[in-house]
């Protein structure tokens, strides 16, 4: 069983240290951790934080320590050369440009704890177990009876005794139960009032001294709430050049690795438009999609042109296929859109386009398109023959 | 026949005042729905001129209800209000609810329906983010072109919008019982197993057109109940075979995290229990067009 399949949705990972940062705003014991773009810094902040540190790489994958992102410095001076060593690492395909500076623990026992969306159960999930710092998917796996699962109410939530109750489901030791018990309840209001769709502290740590600590934290939040979070400016990835161009003109667009460029409208027609494409360039040499575009129902000219314009901005596209089924936008509409972006963009419409048009007002979409006349475009009657087409095309 | 809406449906709209309500029940109501009314507390009282209809205007759902004897509630309200208009038309215990509203935050959507489940599931709830249900020359609740297609054998449960259309369009010539997108949010009312299950309950429908997309685990327990329950012929089609892994490809259903959830497992999943499942929308339709000639 895989967790993580389940936060299908438009989300935003968020990276350790602004995890961190979320957990200490809710009141979840954390340890002190400053953010570093530097060796310099990181020397600066070690010797701020004093004692031992541990310089830790921020990207968003796992296996960092393995792969040399994580290290342990016991004065400034080591944690700047740490921070030299970490800085610039490949990890994954992510390549480290910020590093966190973290307070070093006196780690007595390391514990797991998430809550998350449970997609298949339409409610959430608590997931806890007295082993953590290990990778949970592998413990699923392995240990099932060592990870207790505890159902969620979305209305009901995390209160102190719904807390105890995986606390105890978890095996914790009586005398631990209420200590770790109300850093759940605070880890379900982060949950909660930042509309995460999940929440993991892996691992949770019991000190020396008995304190129980947050000690790396991986937080994903629901996009679709951002409207009522007054969020400051968070670091986001890095978004391909091409398709920060399209967030910029609200286009929904991915970059994909293929030659047929690609828009259509509503999520699951563009989906089914690549797979489409895909299977008709298995004839043509190959030729794959190259990118995903859902220009959804309106399709007026300046989406139209926008989305043109990023498509033909990517120079590995060789054709375009536009596949819109009239639903509630008639084609006519969209003809006249198609239209109106070739006219805008003038000579910067260069490479061939495949347009297909079915549903409301097919005949009225395809006779503005015929006459238009345009040189670069071509009819198609069918998704999959207009597919055929721009796949040859893109062949050459 | 046809399943959850009927000629008898009495419609009221949350959110009918609004840009997107009103434009809508225009439509409904050109396409023979018989819409009753409309909620806004705001506006109670007064009433809105639409295709010729005056449609009153009510303070709640629970009037709405009493005044006309809805039994259905479409909703177009926007997301930050979206729960607030599902947690009221739950507590007026509205048969049928449908929320067309997309971009609901997922803890609303999850809490509305803990909410309906807490207050005895006495409304079937059908999306959110989906374009609704149509029984062909009955009812239309949602926002579905009304003539994509006439009345016929074939039912049909999908989570993709624009694919449904496709779906009835290519088949139009055999028609539909009841189409019902259920939406591709991770939390949803109505799943595809509850529509197959009323699929085969239903004497009008003899056939039925499946349509997934990646993410989640819906079609493969889809798969597992038509195993065990479904004695009517049924095609899958399922997109997001080129769907590149952790990549969201904008309906919120759709960013493939793991193996689970693959567009390969799901269809594996129908093809182990005998369902066939198309390649393209087009080799689906012609699938369903064998079935229908030989039956």
């Amino acid at each position: 069983m895989s967790y993580k399949a389940d936060l299908d949705r438009e989300t935003v990972d968020l990276f350790e240290y602004q995890a961190r940062d979320l957990f200490e705003a809710h009141g979840v014991p954390v340890l002190r951790g400053i953010v570093v773009d530097t060796p310099e810094q990181a020397e600066a902040a070690a010797k701020e934080i004093g004692g031992v540190v541990v310089v830790k790489a921020q990207v968003k994958t796992g296996g960092r320590g393995k792969a040399g992102g994580v290290k342990v410095a016991k004065t400034p001076e080591d944690a700047k050369a740490a921070a030299e060593a970490i800085l610039g690492l490949d990890i994954k395909g992510h390549v480290v440009k910020r590093l966190m500076i973290a307070q070093g623990a006196d780690i007595a026992e390391e514990y797991y704890f998430s809550v998350l969306l449970d997609r298949s159960n339409r409610t959430f999930l608590a997931l806890c177990s007295v082993e953590g710092g290990v990778e949970i998917e592998q413990l699923a796996e392995e240990r099932p009876e060592a990870l207790a699962k505890v159902q969620i109410s979305a209305n009901e939530g995390i209160d102190l005794a719904k807390a105890k109750e995986i606390a105890q489901e978890a095996n914790f030791p009586a005398e631990l139960v209420d200590s770790v018990s109300e850093v759940f309840v605070k880890l379900y209001g982060v949950f909660e009032k930042e509309d995460a769709t999940l929440v993991e502290v892996n691992p949770l740590v019991r000190t020396g001294d008995g304190q129980i600590i947050a000690l790396d934290g991986k937080v994903t939040l629901d996009e679709n709430a951002e409207f009522r979070h007054e969020r400051e400016q968070m670091e986001r990835d890095q978004l391909d050049p091409l398709e920060a161009k399209a967030k910029e003109n609200d286009l929904n667009y991915v970059k994909l690795d293929g030659e047929v460029g690609i828009i259509g409208n509503g999520a699951g027609l563009v989906m089914s438009t690549l797979d489409v494409v895909a299977y008709a360039g298995e004839n043509h040499g190959g030729v794959k999609p190259a990118n995903f575009l859902d220009i959804g129902g309106g399709a007026s000219a300046e989406v139209m042109a926008a989305g043109l314009d990023v498509i033909l901005g990517d120079e590995q596209v060789k054709s375009v296929f536009v596949n819109v089924f009239g639903g509630i936008t008639a084609c006519d509409a969209v003809a006249n859109g198609i239209v109106g972006a070739l006219d805008k963009l003038g000579s910067a419409a260069s490479k061939p386009l495949v347009v297909r048009l079915d549903g409301n007002n097919v005949d009225e979409g395809r006779k503005i398109l015929s006459e238009y006349n345009h040189p670069l475009i071509t009819l198609a009657e069918t998704m999959d023959g207009g597919a055929d087409r721009a796949a040859e095309l893109a062949k050459g | 026949m046809a399943i959850y809406l009927d000629s008898n449906s009495k419609i009221i709209v949350q959110g009918m005042t609004g840009a997107e309500g009103m434009k809508h029940t225009q439509r409904m109501l050109a396409g023979g729905s018989d819409i009753v009314g409309g909620v806004n507390p705001r506006k109670a009282g007064e009433t809105v001129e639409i295709e010729g209809k005056s449609l009153p205007v009510f303070g709640s759902v629970a009037e709405a209800m009493a005044e006309t004897g809805a039994n259905v509630s479409v909703i177009f309200v926007p997301p930050a209000f979206a729960k607030a208009a599902m947690v009221e038309a739950i507590d007026a215990q509205v048969p049928l609810i449908v929320t067309i509203t997309e971009g609901i935050p997922v803890h609303d959507s999850a809490a509305a329906w803990d909410y309906n489940l807490k207050k005895g599931n006495k409304s079937r709830m059908i999306g959110p983010n989906c374009p609704g249900i149509i029984s062909p020359g009955k009812s239309n609740a949602g926002i579905t072109p009304s003539n994509i297609t006439g009345a016929g054998p074939i039912g049909l449960v999908s989570k993709s919008g624009t694919l449904t259309y496709q779906m009835m369009f290519e088949l139009r010539d055999i028609g539909f019982s009841t189409g019902i997108g259920i939406g591709g949010d991770p939390v949803i009312g109505t799943t595809h197993i509850d529509a197959l299950e009323a699929f085969e309950a239903d004497s009008e429908t003899k056939a039925i057109v499946l349509i997934g997309e990646i993410g989640g685990d819906s079609e493969e327990k889809a798969a597992e109940y038509i195993s065990k329950h479904v004695s009517k012929p049924v095609v899958a089609y399922v997109a997001g075979f080129t769907a590149p892994e952790g990549k969201t490809m904008g309906h919120a259903g759709a960013i493939v995290s793991g193996s689970a959830g693959t567009a390969q497992a799901k269809k594996e999943a129908f093809e182990a229990v005998g369902v066939k499942v198309g390649k393209t929308p087009s080799e689906t339709a012609q699938l369903m067009r064998d079935i229908i000639a030989g039956l």
